[in-house]
C-alpha cells in the first residue's frame, strides 16, 4: 500500500466510513458480479448433475472439431475453442489497460482501449455466433442432440440443451457487455468523465467485463475440456 | 444526521505494480490455457481410468487458478480491504456444498438406477444404430481394417 490513509489499526467498523473502503456503484457491482456467480454456479451445477446421473455422454472432441472454412470432415478438436478463449483474455487485458489509463486519466488511452475491449468482444460473438450456426447445421439444437454418446451409445438431447443454455446466457453476458463498453466509450469521448472529475465508472464496467472473462474460463472448461 | 459517503481515495492501489504487472498476468493466464489445451489434446481418446481421472483434477485445478488470477489482478480484488475480500468470497462457500452435495446425488442416481432397473441397465449399453450418411466414417469394434 502506497497510500499513507489506510493503517493496519484503522478501525473500520468504529461508523464514519465505509468499512470497504469503496464507493457505492462499485461494492454494489461486486454483489451483483457475487449474485451472478450464483447463477452460472447454478447453471453449471445442473449440468455436471446431469452429467454425473447420465450413463453416457457425447465426446466434446468429437462435437466441437470443426473451424471456419474447415472441410465437412475435419477434425480440429478444441482449435477453434482456443481462439475464442485467446480473444476473451486478450479484450479482458485491454479493458485493464483502459481502467489504468482511467486511473490516469488519459481519454485517449482509455477510448482506445475501450474500442479495443468492444472489437474483442464483438470477435468472440462472431465466434459464437458461427459456432451455434454450425452446430445447428449438423441438426443440434434445444430438444435435438444428433451426437452419440463417446461409448457408441444413444444419447439424450441433455448435452445440447445445457450447451445451448449456458452457452447462450454467457454469450447474452457478453452481448451485454459490449452494449456498456460502448456506452463507456460514448462517455469518454463526449467528455462525461472528465466532467465528474474521474473514470470510475470505466471500472465498474471493467469489473463486469472481466465477470464475463471468469465465466467462460469455467464455461470453457466444463464443456469443451472435462 | 448526515450520513457519511466518504471514502479514503486509495484508487492509486490499483496502480502498484501499472501495465507491467497487467502483462505478467496476461502471460500467467495465457500460459495457464496454453497448459489446460495441452492436457486436453492428451486426453483425446485415452480410456476412463485413474489417468484421464488425474489429467481432469490438473484441469480443474489449473482452472481455479486463472480464476484466481483474474479476480485477484485483473478486477484487483486481492488489493481491496479484507473486509470487502471476504464479503464477496466466504458466501461461494455455499457453491462448495451445491458442487459436492449434487454431484454426489447424481452419482448416486445412476448408480441406484443400473442397480435396481435392469431395463435401464441393459438399455444403456444398447449401441445405437448408425444414421445412413453421417456415422459412416466411424469404425465399429471388431470392423476389418482397410
Amino acid at each position: 500500500m502506497e497510500t499513507t490513509a489506510i493503517s493496519a489499526n484503522t478501525k473500520w467498523w468504529n461508523g464514519g466510513k465505509s468499512p470497504f473502503n469503496v464507493e457505492y456503484g462499485k461494492l454494489m457491482m461486486w454483489y451483483f458480479l457475487m449474485s451472478d456467480t450464483f447463477t452460472f454456479g447454478a447453471f453449471l451445477i445442473a449440468y455436471g448433475t446431469v452429467r454425473f446421473s447420465s450413463t453416457g455422454w457425447p465426446d466434446p472432441n468429437e462435437v466441437f472439431r470443426s473451424y471456419p472454412g474447415a472441410s465437412e470432415g475435419a477434425h480440429a478438436p478444441l482449435v477453434f475453442v482456443s481462439i475464442m478463449t485467446f480473444i476473451l483474455i486478450v479484450s479482458s487485458v485491454t479493458m485493464v489497460l483502459a481502467v489504468h489509463a482511467g486511473h490516469e486519466r488519459k481519454k485517449k488511452e482509455v477510448a482506445k482501449y475501450l474500442i479495443w475491449t468492444i472489437i474483442g468482444g464483438l470477435a468472440f460473438l462472431g465466434c459464437q455466433a458461427w459456432e451455434w450456426n454450425h452446430l445447428h447445421h449438423e441438426g443440434a439444437w434445444w430438444g435435438s442432440n444428433p451426437f452419440l454418446n463417446s461409448d457408441g451409445t444413444a444419447s439424450t438431447t441433455n448435452f445440447t440443451n445445457f450447451f445451448f443454455t449456458i452457452t447462450g446466457f454467457h454469450g447474452f453476458h457478453v452481448f451485454s457487455g459490449v452494449i456498456i463498453n460502448i456506452v463507456m466509450l460514448i462517455m469518454t469521448l463526449v467528455g462525461t468523465f472528465d466532467k465528474k472529475g474521474h473514470y470510475l465508472m470505466i471500472e465498474k464496467a471493467g469489473l463486469y467485463w472481466h465477470f464475463v472473462d471468469l465465466v467462460w474460463v469455467f464455461v470453457f472448461t466444463c464443456f469443451y475440456l472435462l | 444526521m448526515e450520513h457519511s459517503t466518504t471514502y479514503v481515495d486509495n484508487a492509486g492501489h490499483d496502480n502498484h505494480g501499472g501495465t507491467k504487472e497487467i502483462w505478467r498476468t496476461f502471460w500467467i493466464l495465457l500460459v495457464l490455457t496454453l497448459v489446460e489445451l495441452a492436457l486436453g489434446f492428451w486426453m483425446i481418446g485415452m480410456p476412463d481410468g485413474s489417468l484421464r481421472l488425474a489429467i481432469k483434477g490438473s484441469i480443474i485445478i489449473l482452472m481455479m487458478a486463472k480464476a484466481f488470477y483474474i479476480v485477484s489482478y485483473f478486477m484487483h480484488l486481492g488489493s481491496e480491504l479484507k473486509n470487502l475480500i471476504m464479503t464477496i468470497i466466504v458466501p461461494l462457500i455455499f457453491l462448495v456444498w451445491g458442487i459436492v452435495a449434487f454431484l454426489y446425488e447424481g452419482n448416486s442416481y445412476k448408480t441406484n438406477r443400473l442397480q435396481y432397473d435392469k431395463y435401464q441397465k441393459e438399455s444403456s449399453q444398447l449401441k445405437a444404430e448408425p444414421k445412413a450418411e453421417e456415422k459412416t466414417e466411424e469404425k465399429k469394434p471388431g470392423a476389418l481394417e482397410q
